[in-house]
């Protein structure tokens, strides 16, 4: 699926930046909808959020905030990218948006346990 | 050419006009070959009527450039070593252009994108006037500097995957040659050359994936030109709200 | 098919939410500890002007990106041009903006359920 020409680290940091600004697009209606329970429904939140003490959706919300931080982390350096000399160490740049992800979101599940 | 016994597999892009298929030959690999030469062996020996373009052969014209197994390069200065995996190369024409007939692309989208982009270069002066003097030193030099050597090859046109999905888009190369002339202090047309590459198929429509600077053959930027240009069209809007 | 515009409100709105982005995780890392409940979320934001802000200007912003962002992949990866493309681009921004802004009522303005 991926081309040859696209084996590239550089390429992959592009296409985790889109999946990622993706897949919080579509989980934002959700979210928005599950607090606005806390004005519609007498409990409706406490009911969600007593379902998402669940383990295995802890570690959804571990995967949510993975999304979050990348999505971050690779804008933050698209903008130094662009709007910052020129700097030669894209690559490196590219794995620490990477590695600063799952340090957060870690952070985040070992909080979360 | 010494021929040393071994046999390269090549799968060639046959097509005429339409639909194509893939031929495949055996050419004798030589221990210093380039993919261009490998070529010119199928045509000279195996089909006559094989068609590709090349010039120079010494990567100054630009005009040989072809995927070798799904990556775009200029064939003259490409050793068959560098690009062969288990033995096998599979030669297509340029991606993102139309194909004349087997590896002949047709360049007049590429050629036609440095006109839209302003790639052109507005005199202010006559041959009356005295030359302009601008130092080596100078920065706008220095950064015109970085993006002059381009060949016009369309390898990085070939790279990139927002031509590939945006056929509007004017592209690495028109876009970089217009970053030499915005940094080129005899230029008349300035304000309309950031006019021109801010429209919907201008510079904002780079993704950075950095294919292009990736695959230059002559270790050009694209990318840094582009996000100069990116930064200057962005000023340019600042500087029109000021004034307005 | 992003002009300057669109770019400069994309970035515009990434530079907005950035320090915004940075104190949702860390609250959330703060306030996951021991569980969550609508009432420990209700009295942090609850008749708070600040909190009402912050996460206002976060739905506006967040609306903006995420609209021009999906415009992008209708466009390259769907291959949705024209008036169609316009249609899903302000509905897309439309029904955040309204998400959003209903979800930043109820947790800042209201009594709530809690």
């Amino acid at each position: 699926m991926i081309a040859p020409h696209q084996k590239t680290t550089l390429w992959l940091a592009y296409a985790l930046h889109r999946t990622s600004g993706l897949a919080l697009s579509v989980f934002l209606p959700a979210h928005f909808y599950v607090l606005s329970l806390a004005l519609t429904t007498a409990g409706g939140l406490d009911d969600f959020l007593i379902w998402s003490d669940q383990p295995l959706v802890k570690f959804a919300e571990f995967g949510l905030i993975f999304l979050l931080a990348i999505h971050f982390f690779g804008g933050i350096r698209l903008m130094a990218l662009e709007f910052l000399p020129w700097s030669p160490r894209q690559k490196t740049y590219a794995a620490v948006a990477l590695a600063g992800s799952f340090f957060v979101s870690c952070t985040f599940l070992l909080s979360a346990v | 050419m010494s021929a040393d016994g071994r046999i390269l597999k090549v799968s060639v892009w046959r097509s005429d006009a339409g639909a194509g298929f893939f031929q495949d030959f055996q050419v004798p690999a030589n221990q210093h070959q380039t993919v261009l030469d490998v070529v010119s062996w199928i045509q000279q020996n195996e089909d006559p009527t094989l068609s590709y373009r090349f010039a120079c052969r010494v990567g100054m014209c630009g005009s040989c450039a072809m995927m070798v197994n799904g990556k775009p390069r200029w064939t003259c200065r490409t050793h068959v070593k560098k690009v062969l995996v288990d033995g096998f190369m599979r030669i297509e024409p340029l991606r993102n252009l139309p194909v004349i007939k087997d590896l002949a692309t047709d360049m007049d989208v590429f050629f036609d994108k440095w006109i839209a982009a302003e790639g052109v270069f507005h005199p202010t002066k006559s041959r009356h006037d005295a030359f302009a003097s601008i130092k080596p030193d100078n920065k706008a030099r220095i950064e015109a500097n970085k993006a002059v050597e381009c060949i016009n090859c369309a390898v990085c046109f070939a790279a990139c995957d927002v031509v590939a999905n945006n056929a509007d888009y004017l592209g690495p190369a028109a876009l970089n040659r217009a970053w030499s002339l915005v940094n080129d202090a005899r230029d008349g047309a300035q304000a309309a050359r950031l006019e021109a590459i801010s429209q919907s198929g201008g510079c904002h429509n780079c993704h950075s994936q950095q294919g292009c600077t990736n695959f230059c053959p002559n270790e050009l930027n694209p990318t840094a030109s582009i996000a100069g240009l990116k930064r200057k069209t962005i000023a340019a809007i600042f500087k029109r709200g000021q004034h307005a | 098919m992003l002009d300057a515009r669109l770019y400069l409100a994309q970035r515009l709105s990434a530079l907005i939410m950035a320090p915004l982005v940075l104190t949702h995780i860390a609250v959330m890392i703060y306030a996951v500890r021991g569980g969550l409940s609508a009432a420990e979320i209700l009295a942090r934001t609850q008749g708070s002007i600040m909190w009402l802000a912050f996460y206002g200007t976060f739905v506006v912003a967040v609306s903006i990106h995420a609209a021009i962002g999906l415009r992008a992949i209708l466009f390259e990866m769907l291959k949705v041009k024209g008036a169609a493309l316009s249609v899903l681009f302000w509905g897309i921004m439309g029904g955040l903006l309204y998400l959003g802004a209903s979800a930043v009522y109820a947790v800042t303005l209201t009594g709530g359920s809690a």
